[in-house]
């Protein structure tokens, strides 16, 4: 399980952050961190994301 | 290991208000921010009403408050208006990043220290303390104080590794969006200009807020669980109205804002919860920056106290969830029936309303001083006509 962030399109609000129920994300000033051994592929992040930089991504691995 | 009374945890409105008036009491108190600079990127449409600048006591100095809002006028899907406006000056958008800059430099001149890029990574209790450490542009600092007021915004992770969960479910939380754009033409100047509908902005609005001259923040809020972006939403507006498609983008804003949820509890032992982590949002409009800073304040009276008695226990810092909501937090929560209100209306609800209503009855309903019977007598004739509407009024007011 897991999320994939595109930095690319990432604006660094900390919206997942704040929906997150297991506290999988953290963003620092520059980068969203995904700890995908929390992750539990709920899809808040996903749906929440104001400029959709967030996806599933089952195949990740721990 | 420097050693505070108190330690703040996020230097926006909430964090910086805070810092003042613990300085002003004469306790030693650190506030500590992640970002380079205190301020920017902000999360914010920046309209701030005149209420805010009397019960802070804040100057509207022109180099943060630097346009003057009279109103509002609200569009329905159809294109029709309501204009609420006065002759008294209704409020101020500000230039955040200054107005924080301000907040920041009078705090740290009545004694608080404050330090920018310093990224809190772990916060622990030890034998009655919080231990923090951080990361200060690149070099790890530690730091120990008596009570951290969790100040960070939405993505607050200090008041969860304390034990606070100051997660926010999707329903209670609208995805933001925003540029602020220059170059622009065909809205009031004078006015905040908001826009509804299901396909403008489903379960939110959608807001050009003036500046400058030609100059606004132009951003949208939706429910948090729509098929599309907040971006797909306000991009697509701004291609459809010409006055817009042919500005310029001068900043780009996102953010998430906690509209419904509140906390009972916003504190822990040795841990006080302010502003956007603690959901200090206005549910019906989604304005948060005044109810942040008097959160603040309100956490500073509570930890200046404790810290004077030497007890950090929940216990004794819970009084601070009494004073918050009697002061603002028990009015707040009867708006939420508001919001959930204005969510579930159609597009044709709008159009309808927007032609029915006058002034003085959005006025009287919007206020949330009103009892449900004086809710309905004002509406009562109205939804006869439409008995669709009367039912979604009839559950929400």
């Amino acid at each position: 399980m897991g999320v994939r962030n595109n930095w690319k399109k990432c604006a660094y609000c900390g919206g997942c952050v704040g929906v997150c129920p297991v506290q999988a994300l953290r963003l620092n000033e520059t980068r969203l961190f995904v700890d995908n051994a929390k992750c539990i592929n709920c899809n808040a992040c996903v749906l929440i994301c104001p400029v959709g930089a967030n996806e599933l991504a089952p195949d990740l691995k721990e | 290991m420097e050693h505070f009374d108190v330690i703040v945890i996020g230097l926006g409105p909430a964090g910086l208000a805070a810092c003042k008036v613990l300085a002003e009491k004469k306790i030693s108190v650190l506030g500590l921010d992640r970002k380079q600079e205190i301020g920017p990127p902000k999360r914010c449409a920046e309209g701030l009403g005149i209420a805010w600048f009397r019960r802070l006591k804040i100057k509207p100095n022109p180099e943060f408050a630097v346009h003057k809002i009279y109103g509002a006028v609200l569009f329905s899907p159809n294109g029709k208006s309501v204009t609420l406006k006065s002759k008294k000056l209704q409020g101020y958008i500000l230039e955040r990043k200054i107005f924080e800059k301000h907040l920041a430099i009078s705090a740290a001149a009545k004694g608080a220290k404050i330090t920018a890029k310093t990224d809190v990574l772990e916060a622990k209790r030890e034998n009655g303390k919080i231990l923090l450490t951080a990361n200060q542009g690149g070099e790890t600092k530690h730091f120990s104080c008596s009570l951290v007021i969790a100040a960070d915004g939405i993505d607050s992770m200090i008041a969860r590794e304390l034990g606070l969960n100051t997660s926010n479910k999707l329903v209670d939380v609208d995805s933001g969006y925003q540029y602020e754009m220059t170059n622009i033409e065909g809205y009031d100047e004078k006015l905040l200009n908001l826009y509804f509908g299901t396909d403008v902005a489903p379960r939110g609005y959608l807001w050009v807020f003036p500046k400058r001259k030609n100059t606004a923040n132009v951003g949208i809020g939706i429910g948090g669980t729509q098929k599309e972006t907040a971006k797909f939403y306000l991009d697509k507006f701004i291609a459809s109205k010409p006055g817009l498609a042919k500005g310029s983008i001068i900043e780009v804003n996102a953010g998430v804002i906690p509209v419904g949820g509140f906390l009972e509890n916003m504190t822990k032992d040795n841990l006080i919860a302010a502003g956007d982590a603690a959901h200090h949002v206005d549910p019906v409009h989604g304005g948060g920056i005044g109810i942040a800073m008097e959160a603040g304040m309100i956490a500073a009276q509570v930890a200046s106290e404790a810290v004077k008695k030497k007890d950090f226990s929940e216990k004794f810092l819970s009084k601070y969830n009494k004073m918050w909501y009697e002061k603002r937090g028990n009015e707040l929560k009867k708006k939420v029936r508001i919001r959930h209100l204005l969510e579930n209306l159609s597009n044709e609800d709008f159009d309808y309303l927007a032609e029915s209503l006058s002034i003085d009855d959005v006025l009287k309903i919007a206020s949330a001083d009103l009892d449900k019977k004086a809710r309905l007598a004002i509406l009562g004739k109205k939804m006869l006509q439409r008995p669709g509407l009367a039912k979604i009024m009839l559950k929400y007011i």
